[in-house]
């Protein structure tokens, strides 16, 4: 009846288990307390839950990955202080904890934290930069956040029911079939990548189709911002990498629950998932990288007041990385071991892409050059940026090299590499957004002592944290050791958790200054729209924009349009009003969030007959958005005049 | 006043326009083809694959598989000429082209069930090799969309029995139309990589 769900799922085996299963419950009570107590259950219902508004839509995406992201961050500091004190000893965790905990730490950082919070940019962000009024499918949009909330629930349920894998965030076989991982953890992995990675391919579809097809008049695709051009490329990746991902794991869930033979020993051949995952894989670093070098290019822009240096290399670099990224995924098991050419085929083609790349860091250097620089929280984390990335950057061009590929393969080095690359290069980005964004998405800016205080405690924290992990690979450092007997590794190893200690404190900065900035969000308030002088489109509506953004379309007569306008070298023109269409609220996201997460919960406890049940509830939710002939609203062309009081209106007028 | 009177607001501002949505559909189809891509070329590496168990020439019978492509092809000459019926704006004779066209599927489908019924009845189970696993996972991933297209099909029937062909309708038949076509591509891919190629000697 409940498959291979049981009495025993409850987590007492061990205390720490318990602990982190307790605070999720808590936090979910404690949330809906909240909910209850101030009566906000219906403002979450009909403003957000049941919203295809695209701002709505990219903000609970980085509501996720914000909550995913002290989740994750739990982990990675737990990981720390095992490292530090498990010299001879066995630390605090048992080693299949530290195994459980190092694989749900990749694994809800890349999909339940970077890849919502680069979502969320976009979602925000490109409709608005683009001047559109929404998604060209915005009811796709709100199921594509469903299936990513779904996979996060999962995530979360699995400190409380059952245990997560130990198998890496990759999950490589024959380890993560069920011979040699018996129980439900990588199942659990596997559903939650599914789901989420199914709704990023979906993302993906969506945000291609906007972009291309559905721009502003006059807005032709080299006249774009650059952040909708990283999110074009980002989207291209997305929608042609992501179904490497499904393939892998539903081939392992089809190993696992019903015993064929893909990648099993003997019969089938482990090294087709490990060339599936990463051919889904290495362009993932660059959907989590590109998006985060649109936001730098547009803060460094905006806050050296000058055009973007280089625009048209910036967009070929872009585009050049992204084809590449198809082109390198087997630098990833060098020690596969392919022939001497195939390796250094693929060798050279991953060196090749350190070149767009240093032309993009070039590009904005020159942005900055003799521009009158304003270090705003958002510049300090592009600055940041800058000058820890080419390092990682570095040590990616040494990694390409396969004989010393070889030598530091799967050490503390590699650890390092990736997230040297990771943390400024996607994190910083996202956060350099948040900041930027902030005050479009609620009409108040963000707390700036409390945002300094923030970089400073990351970046601190980064280099403690990562650089001695590069020593530590060069001394021979395993990664994912949970104990060790070499005693030159120590010292490194706690300076590391000072580094996470220090990262803490940056978190903790984020958190009250988010605090703050709500408290004194009237001090903060922003009735311009525009608080940084912005260049592009977004900042030339009202903050928080209305429902259809522009009660007017604008025409764009060059790159930086709205600069243009504020310079006076482009008239403030739009198209008429007129009565326009807006997505209705509708409940069938809910549904969609969960019958996919009842799906994967039945796929991972094996219970058929609750899968059967909740797939035919999804092709039920398909019926009913197609039996709907009214998905639309009509606002009247007399509605938007009232409401607008934007430049573009007084440019009108 | 500012405003650029010579553009077609209308088209331009509301949403949703027809067209656009189709082109997105494009790209959700390359998303699929390139699953399929995956999957074929998983079938390729796992070829030798076979264990102890029969490999590709004994199992596969290509007089059914065959007839399972002339369906299919058929199904798609038929989902054409419903597509010219729209054109016209002729109701009933889409109707009638696209239940043929359901009809082409189902007979596809049921080959296809025959075919699987005696792999299992011969032991080539997808749990008896990597070959069979990558088999079974490949060819029934296009049956499971050819039956999805069905699905489709009684639905698009129903609403165009109902409702007549509003903008709405006419919409989500031109990207049935291009799934359907897609399914029978992939197909010939299956047709060529893993039936004939599987029977060379």
């Amino acid at each position: 009846m409940f498959g291979r769900l049981g009495v025993d799922a409850l987590p007492f085996y061990s205390g720490i288990a318990a602990g982190g299963a307790l605070v999720t419950v808590l936090g979910a009570l404690a949330i809906a307390a909240l909910l209850t107590r101030y009566r906000k259950w219906g403002v979450l219902w009909r403003d957000w839950l049941t919203s295809c508004d695209h701002k709505k839509i990219g903000i609970m995406y980085i509501v996720i990955a914000l909550v995913m992201l002290l989740r994750g961050f739990i982990d990675a500091a737990m990981m720390r202080a095992q490292q530090a004190m498990a010299l001879d000893s066995g630390g605090y965790l048992p080693a299949e904890h530290f195994a459980q905990i190092f694989s749900s730490h990749g694994t809800i950082m890349i999909f339940f934290v970077a890849m919502p919070f680069l979502t969320g940019l976009i979602n925000f962000v490109v409709p608005l930069q683009l001047g559109k009024r929404d998604m060209t499918y915005p009811f796709l949009n709100l199921a594509s956040l469903a299936l990513t909330a779904a996979g996060a629930g999962l995530m979360l349920l699995s400190l409380a029911l059952g245990r997560f894998s130990t198998a890496g965030w990759t999950g490589y076989p024959p380890y993560s079939e069920l011979g040699f991982s018996p129980g439900v953890g990588v199942d659990y992995w596997i559903w939650a990548t599914m789901l989420a990675g199914v709704g990023s391919t979906l993302s993906g579809v969506n945000f291609i189709a906007t972009i291309l097809f559905e721009r502003a008049p006059g807005m032709t695709l080299m006249r774009m911002p650059m952040f909708s051009w990283t999110a074009l490329c980002a989207s291209i990746l997305m929608v042609f990498a992501f179904p490497g991902l499904t393939v892998a794991t539903l081939m392992l869930a089809l190993d696992r629950a019903f015993d064929f033979q893909f990648f099993s020993n003997g019969l089938g051949n482990p090294m087709l998932y490990i060339n599936l995952f990463w051919i889904w894989g290495h362009p993932e670093v660059y959907i989590l990288i590109l998006p985060a070098f649109g936001v730098f290019s547009e803060v460094v822009a905006t806050f050296s007041r000058k055009t973007l240096f280089g625009y048209p290399s910036m967009v070929y670099a872009t585009a050049a990385i992204a084809l590449l990224s198809f082109g390198v995924w087997l630098h990833h098991f060098f020690t596969m071991g392919a022939s001497a050419n195939v390796n250094a085929a693929f060798g050279i083609a991953t060196m090749v892409i350190a070149i767009p790349t240093g032309v993009k860091v070039y590009d904005w250097l020159f942005t900055m050059h003799r521009g009158r620089i304003e270090f705003h929280s958002s510049m300090l984390w592009a600055m940041a940026f800058m000058v820890t990335f080419v390092i990682g950057g570095m040590t990616g061009v040494m990694l390409a090299i396969p004989p010393i590929d070889y030598l530091v393969h799967n050490t503390a080095f590699l650890v390092a590499h990736f997230h040297n690359m990771l943390i400024p290069g996607a994190l910083f980005g996202y956060f350099a957004g948040y900041a930027y964004w902030f005050p479009k998405a609620f009409g108040f800016t963000l707390d700036e002592r409390w945002g300094k205080r923030a970089v400073g405690f990351w970046v601190a924290g980064f280099w403690l944290a990562f650089m001695p992990l590069y020593a530590l690979g060069f001394l021979g450092m395993p990664r994912r050791m949970e104990q060790y007997s070499d005693p030159a590794w120590q010292p490194l190893l706690i300076v590391a958790a000072v580094g996470a200690g220090l990262i803490a404190c940056g978190i903790a900065s984020q958190i009250v200054q988010l605090v703050v900035s709500i408290r004194r969000r009237a001090a903060l308030r922003d009735t311009t729209g525009d608080p940084w002088d912005g260049r592009t489109l977004e900042w030339a509506t009202a903050s928080p924009p209305p429902p259809w953004n522009f009660a007017a379309t604008p025409v764009v007569h060059g790159l930086d349009a709205y600069a243009a306008i504020k310079a006076g070298r482009a008239p403030a023109d739009t198209l008429p009003l007129t009565d326009i269409e807006l997505p209705r609220n509708t409940p069938l996201g809910v549904a969609v969030l969960g019958l996919s997460f009842l799906f994967g919960f039945a796929m991972i406890w094996w219970i058929w007959w609750l899968a059967v049940l909740a797939g035919l509830g999804l092709l039920g939710v398909i019926l009913l958005r197609a039996f709907d002939d009214h998905p639309e609203k009509t606002v009247s062309a007399a509605e938007l005049a009232r409401d607008d009081d934007t430049t573009l209106a007084e440019g009108r007028a | 006043m500012n405003t650029l009177a010579t553009h077609a607001p209308h088209d331009e501002a509301n949403a949703p326009d027809n067209s656009v949505v189709a082109l997105g559909f494009w790209i959700f189809l390359l998303s699929d083809l390139v699953l399929f891509l995956l999957l074929l070329t998983s079938y390729l590496a796992l070829l030798p694959n076979t264990g102890s168990g029969p490999g590709p020439t004994a199992l596969f019978d290509l007089s059914r598989t065959a007839l399972q492509t002339g369906a299919l092809l058929l199904s798609s000459l038929t989902c054409g000429l419903a597509t010219l019926a729209l054109g016209e704006a002729r109701r009933r004779a889409l109707l009638g082209w696209l239940i043929a066209t359901a009809l082409f599927g189902v007979a596809f489908i049921g080959l296809e069930l025959a075919e699987f019924s005696g792999l299992l009845a011969r032991g080539a189970a997808p749990q008896a090799s990597g070959f069979l696993s990558a088999y079974w996972l490949l060819v029934s991933t296009h049956g499971v969309h050819v039956s999805a297209g069905l699905v489709w099909i009684v639905v698009l029937a129903a609403q165009i029995g109902l409702r007549g062909l509003t903008p709405r309708i006419v919409s989500r038949f031109t990207r049935f139309a291009l799934f359907w076509h897609m399914l029978d591509v992939v197909w010939i891919g299956i047709y060529s990589f893993v039936y004939l190629y599987g029977s060379l000697p």
